[in-house]
Order: C-alpha cells, then sequence, then structure tokens
C-alpha cells in the first residue's frame, strides 16, 4: 500500500500556484517556525560573548577547541538520544546510571573473569539495550508515566552497579584495563585518535601548537567526536527523512491517534528506550577505553544534561515536536558555557546559574514556537 | 481511490463484480467497558457497493461499534466476520491491512504534524536508495494536495499543520486520507459535523463514488437528510442494540426520524420549535 507509484489522475489537474492566501514566507519566518531555531540563536550568541570574555585565553585554539568539542561530544552523544526519545514522548531518567553500569559491564567481566575485551563489550551494549527494552515495555503496558519508571531504574541501576562491583571486585573504580585493550579493535573503535598524521603535520608547520616534545597539543580527531556526529547524523536521517521518523513524532504527538491509524506505536516507544541505552554505552565506551578504567559514579546526573540539550534544543517536553540538530546545537552551547568559563577565570560555579537561566529561557521560547506552529493563541 | 473519479451515477455504471456481497458481518456483538456495557448485542452486514448508515441518539453506541470494527477495540463477545472469514483484530493496523479505513470522531490527526505526516501517517510511501528505505516527500505532497483538491479543499501549503487548520477542513483531511486508504469498506464516524454546505455536499458525493467502485461504506450522521441522500440501508441503535435494519424503499424519511430519535415523541417538541426539527 505504501509503496503505491502511481498517483492517479486528478478530476481537476494540478497547477502549482501559489495560493493567493498564502503570503510569501520570507527565510526569516521559515527559520522561526524550525525547532532549532532557538538553539542556533543560542549558540551564535555564546560564540560571541566568549569572543569577547575569553578570546585571548587560547580558549579557541586548537587544544581550546579540543576540550569545549569533547564536552560538546558527549553530550551529543545521549543528547540525541534523549531528544529523539523526547519527541516520541518520553523520557529517559536512567541514562546516567546506565553510563556508569556499562562501563563496569565491559571492565569488570574482562579483568576479573578474563572474556576477551570484544565479548564484554558486545555483552555491555545487549545488557544495556535489553535494560532500555525493559524500561519501554513496562512503560507502555502499564502507561506509567516514564517518568516514574526510569526514575526507579535510575536507583535500582546506580544501586546494582555498586553494590555488584564491590561484590566482585571490592571497589568500585576498576582501573587497568589498558593492558587488556591495548592495540585490540574495539578499544580503537572508541578511543582511537583519526589523522595523526595530519595533526603532526600541521603541529610542525605552526598552525596548531606543538608540544615541548615535539608531540601536536591536539594528536587527532578523538572517536568520541567522531561517534557523536554518526549518531547525530543518524538520528537526524532517521527522524526527518524516513517512515519510523514520522511514526516517533505521530507517537509523541498522540500516541492514540497514532495507533488508530495503524502506527505501531508500542514498538516504536521500546525502539527508542533501547536507542538512549545505546547512546548511554557509546558514552561509557568512550570514557573507559579513554581512562583504561571504570568508576561505578560515572554518568552521575547525565540524565539532565541530556534532557537539558535536547530542551535547550527545541524539544517540548510534552513530545512530538523538536529535533536532533537542535539537541546537539544544546550540547554545543553546554560544552562552549561550561569550558569558556574556565578559560575566561570565572567561578565555575556560575555555570549551573548560567544553565537554569538557559533551561528557562528555552522552555518559554518552545512555548511560543508551538503556539506558532499549532496556530493556538 | 488512486484512480481517476468520474461523477457517474452509481445505478447507470456496470456493476463491479462481486456487488452486494457482504463484507462485514457482525452478529450479537457485544462490548462491555469495565462495569458499563457500551454495546449489548448489535447485528449488521455491510456489503460491497451499499452505503450503510449507522443511525441513533449520543451515546447508542454507534463509535463503539466501529472502533471495534476498525481494531480499536476487541470485542467482549459476538462474531465479527470479514470476507466470509471470523476475524478478530489486535490493532488498528491489521484492519487497515484488511481494507478497512476510518473516519474516526475524533479525527486521530496529529495538530503539530504537518498535512502530508498526517495523511500518511502510519502508510508512509518510501523509496529505496540502496538497502535503505526513505519517505518520499515529494510524492506524498502531491498526493495529499491532489486528494485534498478533490474533496473541494485547496490546500495553501501540504507542509502546514494540521493544528493550524480549521475544524472543517481537519476533518476532510481525515476523510480525504480514509478514502485514499479504503480498499474494501470506507467507515465516516460523523465525516460532516463541522463542515460546509460546499464541503459536506462535496462528501456526500465522495460517499456515491466509493460507493460505485463497489466498496462498502458505512456512514454515521445525526442529519437524517444526509443519510437518507446517500443510504441504501439504515441501521438504528439504541442503547446498545440494533433496533432493527430498514432498506431505502421500506421507509420514508419522517419515520426514520422519528426511529432514529428512539421512538419518542419529537412531533410536540417539533410543534413548538415551528417544525424546524
Ligand atoms: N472507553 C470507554 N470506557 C467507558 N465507557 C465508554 C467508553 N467508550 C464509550 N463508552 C460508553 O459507551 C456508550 C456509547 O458510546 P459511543 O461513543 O459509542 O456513543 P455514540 O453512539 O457514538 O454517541 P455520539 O452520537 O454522541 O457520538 C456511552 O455511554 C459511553 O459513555
Ligand atoms: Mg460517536
Amino acid at each position: 500500500m505504501a509503496e503505491r507509484s502511481d498517483p492517479g489522475t486528478p478530476a481537476t489537474p494540478i497547477v502549482d500556484v501559489v495560493d493567493e492566501r498564502l503570503g510569501r514566507q520570507s527565510w526569516y519566518q521559515r527559520l522561526m517556525v524550525r525547532p532549532d531555531s532557538g538553539a542556533l540563536a543560542g549558540v551564535v550568541l555564546v560564540f560571541l560573548f566568549f569572543t569577547f570574555a575569553a578570546g585571548d585565553t587560547g580558549m579557541f585554539a586548537s587544544d581550546g577547541i579540543l576540550s569545549w568539542m569533547t564536552v560538546t561530544a558527549q553530550l551529543m552523544i545521549i543528547g540525541s538520544g534523549a531528544a529523539l526519545l523526547m519527541i516520541g514522548g518520553e523520557f529517559d531518567l536512567s541514562v546516567g546510571s546506565m553510563i556508569g553500569f556499562s562501563g563496569m559491564m565491559i571492565a569488570i567481566p574482562t579483568i576479573y573473569f578474563d572474556v576477551p575485551i570484544g565479548v564484554s563489550v558486545v555483552l555491555a551494549f545487549v545488557v544495556a539495550m535489553a535494560i532500555g527494552a525493559l524500561n519501554g515495555y513496562i512503560i507502555v503496558r502499564t502507561r506509567l508515566p516514564s517518568f516514574i519508571v526510569t526514575l526507579a531504574s535510575l536507583y535500582i541501576l546506580r544501586g546494582l552497579t555498586i553494590a555488584l562491583s564491590i561484590l566482585f571486585t571490592n571497589r568500585t573504580i576498576v582501573s587497568g584495563l589498558k593492558e587488556y585493550s591495548d592495540d585490540s579493535f574495539v578499544a580503537s573503535l572508541f578511543s582511537a585518535k583519526l589523522f595523526p598524521g595530519f595533526f603532526q603535520w600541521l603541529a610542525d608547520n605552526g598552525i596548531i601548537l606543538k608540544l615541548p616534545n615535539g608531540a601536536p597539543a591536539v594528536p587527532g580527531i578523538p572517536m568520541l567526536i567522531v561517534w557523536a556526529f554518526a549518531l547525530a547524523v543518524v538520528g537526524h536521517v532517521v527522524l526527518t527523512r524516513t517512515r519510523i521518523g514520522n511514526w516517533i513524532f505521530a507517537s509523541g504527538g498522540d500516541a492514540n491517534a497514532a495507533r488508530n491509524v495503524g502506527v505501531p506505536v508500542s514498538a516504536v516507544k521500546i525502539s527508542l528506550f533501547m536507542a538512549t541505552a545505546f547512546c548511554a554505552t557509546v558514552f561509557a565506551a568512550c570514557q573507559v577505553f579513554e581512562f583504561g578504567s571504570a568508576a561505578a559514579d560515572r554518568g552521575l546526573l547525565k540524565e539532565f544534561e541530556a534532557i537539558i540539550a535536547a530542551v535547550i534544543g527545541g524539544c517540548l517536553l510534552t513530545g512530538g515536536y523538536g529535533s536532533v540538530i537542535g539537541a546537539c546545537l544544546g550540547a554545543l552551547i553546554f560544552g562552549v558555557v561550561q569550558q569558556g568559563i574556565l578559560f575566561a577565570g570565572a567561578p565555575s560555579d556560575w555555570f549551573q546559574v548560567f544553565l537554569g537561566a538557559m533551561l528557562l529561557i528555552a522552555v518559554l521560547f518552545n512555548s511560543s514556537i508551538r503556539r506558532r506552529v499549532t496556530g493556538e493563541r | 481511490m488512486a484512480t481517476a473519479m468520474q461523477a457517474v451515477s452509481p445505478r447507470e455504471e456496470a456493476r463491479p463484480e462481486g456487488w452486494g456481497r457482504p463484507l462485514i458481518e457482525v452478529r450479537e456483538l457485544t462490548k462491555h467497558f469495565g462495569p458499563v456495557v457500551a454495546l449489548a448485542g448489535v447485528s449488521l452486514t455491510v456489503s460491497a457497493g451499499e452505503v450503510h448508515c449507522l443511525l441513533g441518539d449520543n451515546g447508542a453506541g454507534k463509535s463503539t461499534l466501529i472502533k471495534t470494527l476498525s481494531g480499536v477495540h476487541k470485542p467482549t463477545g459476538g462474531d465479527f466476520v470479514v470476507d466470509g472469514k471470523p476475524v478478530t483484530f489486535s490493532s488498528p493496523r491489521e484492519a487497515l491491512d484488511a481494507g478497512i479505513a476510518t473516519v474516526f470522531q475524533d479525527l486521530a490527526m496529529i495538530p503539530l504534524l504537518s498535512i502530508t505526516r498526517n495523511f500518511f501517517m502510519g502508510r508512509e510511501p518510501v523509496k529505496r536508495v540502496g538497502p535503505l528505505s526513505f519517505m518520499d516527500m515529494d510524492f506524498a505532497n502531491k498526493v495529499a494536495r491532489q486528494e485534498m483538491r478533490r474533496i473541494g479543499i485547496d490546500v495553501r501549503d501540504p507542509e502546514q499543520a494540521v493544528g493550524t487548520l480549521s475544524g472543517g477542513e481537519r476533518q476532510c483531511v481525515a476523510i480525504a486520507r480514509a478514502v485514499y486508504f479504503g480498499a474494501k469498506v470506507l467507515i465516516l464516524d460523523e465525516p460532516t459535523s463541522a463542515l460546509g454546505v460546499a464541503q459536506t455536499s462535496m462528501v456526500l458525493k465522495f460517499i456515491r463514488q466509493v460507493r460505485a467502485k463497489g466498496l462498502g461504506v458505512i456512514f454515521i450522521t445525526h442529519n437524517v437528510r444526509h443519510a437518507y441522500a446517500v443510504g441504501d440501508r439504515f441501521t438504528i441503535l439504541n442503547r446498545g442494540r440494533t433496533l432493527g435494519t430498514y432498506a431505502k424503499t421500506e421507509i420514508g424519511l419522517d419515520e426514520l426520524q422519528t426511529k432514529m430519535a428512539g421512538d419518542k415523541e419529537l412531533q410536540d417538541l417539533s410543534e413548538e420549535l415551528g417544525g424546524t426539527v
């Protein structure tokens, strides 16, 4: 049915005249009804601000860029998942706990049970996504708010992570993974630095900073950033260009209406919970292989950061509206401001004040966009 | 709905094969919502090439019945036969796959989504690029616009959010969608309640055209004139039961109206209001 190719001939031929009731929309008006326009404006403002406030501090030199891009990329990874889920009408508060849990799932079997590192990683992804599916299943079956169900899993997972790591290893920080992971393919998948030769060349030619020992200050593009962009692109394309994207919008917009016209709402929501679990595990894997260790308290409060990025990026808390690009811009604002405050030498406590204010402004802005799109007054 | 529609009366046209064959049959269908008995035993047959009007007062169970037929509710008891085979739909998607398309009373529209995305919701056209499949937005926009024009609405921009449309325009999107996807049976739950005169007659004309193609139509309305204008048979529901089914030849407009109101004495009221009811 859906693959039908012949639209038939209408009784009256369709002449594509522009309707006289349709005023010409300027690019500005078109921009204003996009969910991510607010975040874009925020990015511009934040960059302008820090160019003046911290322009001469090395914030925009290669290693400065790497520092705020790392924060941004981490948040892009979980923010993209959170945005898709929020557009689908749900939240996942267990993302932060999932990061700690997945990290331990990679480290403990490898170090204490001689499981090959590749198997541990695959296992971590499978278990995390199964937990995500369970979250989703409980929510679609019971129709309980995802806020409560995933709040429960936030505590259960965090508690399990600490309890199990003490049980198996008698500690909450498991280190020494480097000797198991060196030269392995999975390790480089999550922690390699791409194009080291190119960056060496840049340093040799004085384009980027060179350390006293001759190595470039930025050794290459970290896989973390590659993952962030890959996930963002996939998320964006799925959301805007595929039928699954339409199902996500529909499920979040009005689950009942969507179900009544044949959208597999339950399957969509469960898959979205699995996707956020996947993103959390990517985040965890990048961290574990970067540091060579896992800690039971990793990822604390990350669930809120992911939700903040999505909301700053224009996702409505009520679902059915938003964009992945917006969430990525939200992550960029987050990264630039968090690191920018450090570069500018201001006390870092101001970051939280800024974050709260930004969130409030974003929510107000979003609800006005929503009214414009739906024509409510 | 993909083929061109000529404005021919169904009586003059050569009848497609299988005309009059029963498409949907329900016998003694019951539906309980906890302690609430919404349907207490409903029987109904809809045949190919027939417009079957479902009439009755508010709360009679009309919407509950058609929601059961379209897979939204599971019946509590009774038989439900489609094309001679007993069915139990576990989701609206299965009913759609069986060729039953419905315009729900609440329209099942998502205000934040565009006309096109609503039109194809759940049945998105795809185009393949290698192993990937993408939503074919150009095709979808074209069809949405064209089907809306058929029903007499010129959409300004198919990317416009449905929330910004007028109530009647929204209803037209829902009708155009169901007509486009209805392969066997088209169910319309009060489709004309918010429509202007021109759009209403367009919808009634549509119903005739759909019948002419051999589909079965279930048409729910509170307007007895609309029902009488297009209906072949009329089933009256009252308090969750069928009071009876009448062919158009058996019953006149006035009698139908009286029955619709559950045989209450409308006459007095009508006189009080100056004969306008
Ligand atoms: N989900 C539900 N839970 C409980 N009761 C319900 C439910 N759906 C319908 N009912 C009840 O079933 C009865 C029939 O409702 P229904 O919507 O089918 O009426 P209707 O004939 O379509 O009326 P109207 O002409 O006003 O649309 C009503 O009394 C209603 O309260
Ligand atoms: Mg009703």
